[in-house]
C-alpha cells in the first residue's frame, strides 16, 4: 500500500471521528424523539411515534419560555447590535494612543464570567432604584426588578462586545474617503453615516444580529440570576432536568436542528446562486442551459439537499396523518406485561428456594447475588435503577429485597424508569 | 454651471504637532483658472488641499474663496468638489446614484436626479452606463465618474488630488487631454495637485511648485521650467544638468560663473534673482539636456564646455548623451533622432556649446533628491 494511500485512509477514518463525535450527540438525541419510551433513549427501542411533538406543544412552561426567550432574543439584538456599532465606529475615531486600551475595556465583558454579570446586573439596578428612591411597587422599581428588562441588559453587556468585534472587522475594510466624498457633496454627518456607512456595515450587522440572537437565545448563566420571576427556554429546561424530563424536550431539540440545517441549506442555496448570476454576468460562466432540473439547482448540492429535505418533511407529516402508534404500543405494553409475570414467577422460585436455603444458614442481610441479577437486562448508565423488574416488584408485594438494586441509585433515582407509568396505568 | 471663482490663501500655516506641513503659503488663484499645486510626495499639497476643501482648518491664515473667509465652514457647506486620490466612488451604488449623490442629500425626486445623471453620462461619454456597478467599470470610466459626481453639486471650485496617478500611461495622457476640455467647457476653477511636472505643465494655466510645505515659485507651466526661481524648481521641473560654481563677474542680467571642471561659464541671471547675486556668491547654473549642442562656439569659449563621454543611451525619439560633469554628476544631453546610428563612442572628447538664453544661474540651493 503506497504511503500517499495510507495518507488519504487515515485521513477519512479521522474525519469520520471527527464527524461522529461532531454530531452523533444530535443524531441520537433526535432519534430519541420518536421513540415512545417514557425516557429519552433509544435502546430499548419501543415505538415509533410522534406524541413528544404533541406533549412539547401542550407543554405551556415551554412554550412560555420560548415565547420570552424570543422576546428577549429581540430585545437584546435591538440593544447589542446599536451599542457594539457604536463602539466599534467610537474605536477607529478613538485617538491612536487610547485605542488599545479602549479596545480591552470594551473586550473586558466577554472574559468576565457571565454568573458574575448576572448578579452584578441584578444588584446593581436594585441600588440604583433604591439610590433613586423608587419605592416597593413604584413604576421605576417595577422596571427594575422585571426579569425581562434586566435580562436584556445583563446580556447584552457582553453580547455588545461580540457584536463589536464583527464590527470591528467589517469596519477596517471601509474606506474613510468615502464618508469624507459624501461629505464634500453637500451630505450632513447624519446623511453620510445613514446612506455610506450603514450601507457598507448591512451584511455585518445581519451576522452580528444573528450572533447576538443565538447567544442571547441558548444563554443560561446569566439569564438564570436576572430572569426573577419570568422564565426562559433555557432555564425551563433546566428546572425540567432538575424534575424529570421526558423526550419532548429531544422534540424541541430535533425542530431547532432541523431549522438550522434547513436555515445554513437555504442560505448556502443563495449565495450559490449569487455567485453564479456574478460569475455568468462577467462571462466567466456560460449561462444555464435547459435540462431537467430547475435552474437555479444546476451545480448546486446545498439545493439539492434542501429540497430533498423538504420532500423528506412532507413525507414525516404525511405519514403522521395515517400511521399511529397505538397498536404498537399496546403490543408492547403486553409484552412488558408477560415479562414482568415471568419475572415475578422467577422471583418467586428464587425466594423459595432462598427462604428453604436461610432456613438452613440464617438471614443474608447484604444480599446475595442472585437477587441483583433480577434485573435480567443490562443496567446500562443509571446502574439498573431503570430496569423494568425494579419496580414492579415494589408494586408486586411487600418483600425487602427488592429495595436492595435500587441501591445503586443514579442521577435521577427511579422516576424515570420507562414501567413506571405502566404499572401506575396497569395496576 | 457655476461660474469661475477666485481662491485665496493668505498667510496659511498648517501645523501638527510640532510638524509643519504648510508654511506661510499666499495664493492666489484667479476664477476660471487651471492652478497646479506641484511637488514631490509629503511636500504639502495634499494638505492645501485639504484646507481649501474643509477637511482641515490651517493653524493660522485665512482660506478665502469668492472673497468669503471659509473659517468654521464645513466640507459640506462649501462651493468645492473634491476627486479623491483613490476616486472614492460608492462601491455599493449604482453609477447613476453616484452621479447625482449630491442632489440625493437635498433631497431631489429620483427622476430628477436620474435625468441630471443621463445629462452628466452622455457628457463623460458613459451614455448607458448608469446602472453598472462601479466595480464593472475601468480604470478611465472610473475617472470620468469621479468627474461627473463632483460636477453635479455644481461646485465653484472643482479640486483634484493626483486623480490620474493610478491610470496607466496611454490613459493618462488621453484624460489630460480630456480634463483640459471638461475645465474650459464649464468654466471653473480646477484646483489639481500632482507630483508629476508633465500633467502640471500640459494642463495648467499656472503653476505652484511646492517644497517640504514650502511654495518655491508661482507662475505659468513656460515661465516655471524657463525660468525656474530656485535650484529646486530648476531641478524638479522637468530634467537640467547643474554646474556648481562661484560667481565672477555680472553685467546686467548675464553673469559669470567659474566652475571646478568646465571653467568660466556665461548665464543668465533667473528673472527673480535679478540682482540678488554678487561677485563670489555661491551659485548654481542650470542648462537643459536639449539645450546642449555638439560643436564648439567659435568665438566664446564661456559658452563651450568640453567632456568625456561617460555613456550613450537609445531613447526613441533622441539619444540621451552621458558626459563627465562636475562633482561626480554626469551632464546629459539629448541629441534627436533623426536617422543616425549613434552619436559617439566612449571615452571621446566632445565640446558642447549652448545658447546663453538657455542657461540660467541662481544663488545656490537645495536641489530636488532624484
Amino acid at each position: 500500500m503506497s504511503s500517499k494511500a495510507l495518507i488519504r485512509i487515515s485521513l477519512g477514518v479521522y474525519l469520520i471521528i471527527f464527524f461522529s463525535y461532531l454530531l452523533g450527540p444530535l443524531v441520537v438525541m433526535s432519534l430519541t424523539a420518536f421513540n415512545s419510551s417514557g425516557f429519552p433513549s433509544v435502546s430499548p427501542w419501543a415505538c415509533f411515534t410522534y406524541e413528544w411533538f404533541n406533549v412539547l406543544w401542550n407543554d405551556s412552561a415551554i412554550r412560555e419560555g420560548i415565547f420570552y426567550s424570543v422576546i428577549i432574543g429581540l430585545g437584546t439584538v435591538a440593544l447589542s447590535v446599536s451599542m457594539g456599532l457604536a463602539a466599534s465606529i467610537v474605536l477607529t475615531q478613538v485617538w491612536a494612543k487610547f485605542r488599545s486600551t479602549y479596545y480591552t475595556l470594551i473586550i473586558a465583558p466577554i472574559l468576565v464570567p457571565g454568573v458574575v454579570l448576572g448578579i452584578s446586573t441584578l444588584v446593581f439596578w436594585d441600588r440604583l432604584g433604591n439610590f433613586l428612591g423608587a419605592g416597593d411597587g413604584s413604576m421605576l422599581s417595577n422596571l427594575f426588578h422585571n426579569g425581562i428588562f434586566l435580562t436584556i441588559l445583563g446580556q447584552s453587556s457582553f453580547i455588545a462586545s461580540y457584536a463589536m468585534l464583527v464590527f470591528v472587522a467589517r469596519l477596517q475594510r471601509f474606506d474613510p474617503g468615502l464618508t469624507e466624498a459624501a461629505l464634500d457633496l453637500g451630505a450632513t454627518h447624519t446623511q453620510a453615516f445613514r446612506k455610506i456607512l450603514l450601507p457598507f456595515m448591512r451584511p455585518a450587522i445581519a451576522s452580528a444580529s444573528v450572533l447576538a440572537f443565538l447567544a442571547s437565545f441558548e444563554n443560561y448563566n446569566t439569564t438564570t440570576f436576572t430572569i426573577v420571576d419570568y422564565k426562559t427556554l433555557t432555564t425551563v429546561l433546566a428546572q425540567k432536568v432538575r424534575l424529570g424530563i421526558n423526550p419532548s424536550i429531544s422534540a424541541l431539540a430535533f425542530i431547532i436542528i432541523t431549522l438550522t440545517v434547513f436555515a445554513a441549506l437555504a442560505f448556502e442555496a443563495y449565495r450559490r446562486n449569487q455567485a453564479r448570476q456574478e460569475a455568468v454576468k462577467q462571462g466567466k460562466a456560460k449561462a444555464k442551459s435547459g435540462g431537467i432540473l430547475p435552474s437555479f439547482m444546476t451545480g448546486n448540492p446545498a439545493a439539492i439537499v434542501f429540497v430533498l429535505l423538504a420532500f423528506v418533511a412532507i413525507v414525516v407529516i404525511g405519514t403522521a396523518q395515517k400511521y399511529s402508534p397505538e397498536q404498537c404500543k399496546i403490543q408492547v405494553r403486553e409484552a412488558k406485561q408477560a415479562e414482568i409475570q415471568r419475572r415475578i414467577k422467577e422471583l418467586q422460585e428464587q425466594r423459595l428456594i432462598k427462604s428453604q436455603s436461610e432456613a438452613r444458614q440464617g438471614p443474608d442481610i447484604f444480599g446475595a447475588p442472585e437477587e441483583e441479577d433480577t434485573g435480567g437486562k443490562p443496567s446500562g448508565a443509571f446502574g439498573g435503577v431503570f430496569a423494568p423488574g425494579n419496580l414492579s416488584d415494589d408494586a408486586d408485594a411487600d418483600q425487602p429485597e427488592a429495595e436492595k438494586p435500587s441501591g445503586g441509585s443514579g442521577a435521577f433515582g427511579g422516576v424515570f424508569a420507562p414501567t413506571n407509568l405502566d404499572n401506575d396505568e396497569g395496576n | 454651471m457655476g461660474s469661475g471663482v477666485a481662491v485665496d490663501l493668505e498667510n496659511v500655516w498648517i501645523r501638527f504637532g510640532d510638524f509643519v506641513a504648510v508654511r506661510e503659503a499666499n495664493v492666489h488663484i484667479n476664477g476660471g483658472e487651471f492652478f497646479s499645486f506641484l511637488g514631490p510626495s509629503g511636500c504639502g499639497k495634499t494638505t492645501i488641499l485639504r484646507a481649501v476643501s474643509g477637511f482641515l482648518e490651517p493653524s493660522d491664515g485665512r482660506v478665502l474663496i469668492g472673497g468669503n473667509d471659509m473659517a468654521g465652514i464645513g466640507p459640506n457647506k462649501r462651493p468645492t468638489a473634491l476627486i479623491f486620490q483613490n476616486l472614492a466612488l460608492f462601491p455599493l451604488m449604482k453609477i447613476w446614484e453616484n452621479i447625482s449623490f449630491s442632489m440625493e442629500v437635498t433631497g431631489a425626486s429620483a427622476r430628477e436626479r436620474r435625468k441630471r445623471a443621463d445629462e452628466l453620462l452622455d457628457m463623460i461619454a458613459l451614455e448607458g452606463q448608469g446602472d453598472k456597478l462601479p466595480s464593472e467599470l475601468s480604470g478611465g470610466q472610473k475617472q470620468r465618474v469621479a468627474i461627473a459626481r463632483a460636477l453635479c453639486a455644481n461646485p465653484d471650485v472643482l479640486l483634484l488630488d493626483e486623480p490620474l496617478s493610478a491610470l496607466d500611461l496611454k490613459l493618462r495622457q488621453h484624460m489630460r487631454t480630456e480634463l483640459r476640455e471638461i475645465q474650459q467647457r464649464v468654466g471653473i476653477t480646477f484646483i489639481y495637485i500632482t507630483h508629476d511636472q508633465g500633467e502640471a505643465l500640459t494642463m495648467s494655466d499656472s503653476v505652484a511648485v511646492m517644497k517640504a510645505g514650502v511654495i518655491d515659485q508661482i507662475d505659468t507651466g513656460h515661465n516655471v521650467y524657463d525660468n525656474p526661481a530656485t535650484p529646486f524648481v530648476a531641478s524638479f521641473v522637468g530634467e537640467n544638468n547643474v554646474f556648481r560654481g562661484k560667481i565672477k563677474s555680472i553685467s546686467g542680467e548675464e553673469a559669470v560663473i567659474g566652475t571646478n571642471r568646465s571653467g568660466d561659464l556665461l548665464a543668465r541671471v533667473t528673472p527673480t534673482q535679478v540682482g540678488k547675486l554678487g561677485v563670489g556668491d555661491d551659485a548654481m547654473m542650470f542648462i537643459r539636456p536639449e539645450a546642449l549642442e555638439l560643436g564648439s562656439n567659435s568665438g566664446n569659449d564661456k559658452t563651450t564646455i568640453s567632456a568625456n563621454v561617460v555613456n550613450e543611451e537609445f531613447e526613441g525619439n533622441s539619444f540621451s548623451v552621458f558626459l563627465e560633469g562636475d562633482g561626480g554628476k554626469l551632464i546629459k544631453m539629448a541629441v534627436p533622432n533623426v536617422g543616425q546610428d549613434h552619436i559617439t563612442g566612449r571615452g571621446e572628447n566632445l565640446s558642447l556649446h549652448y545658447d546663453v538664453n538657455n542657461a540660467v544661474v541662481m544663488p545656490a540651493g537645495e536641489l530636488a533628491s532624484e
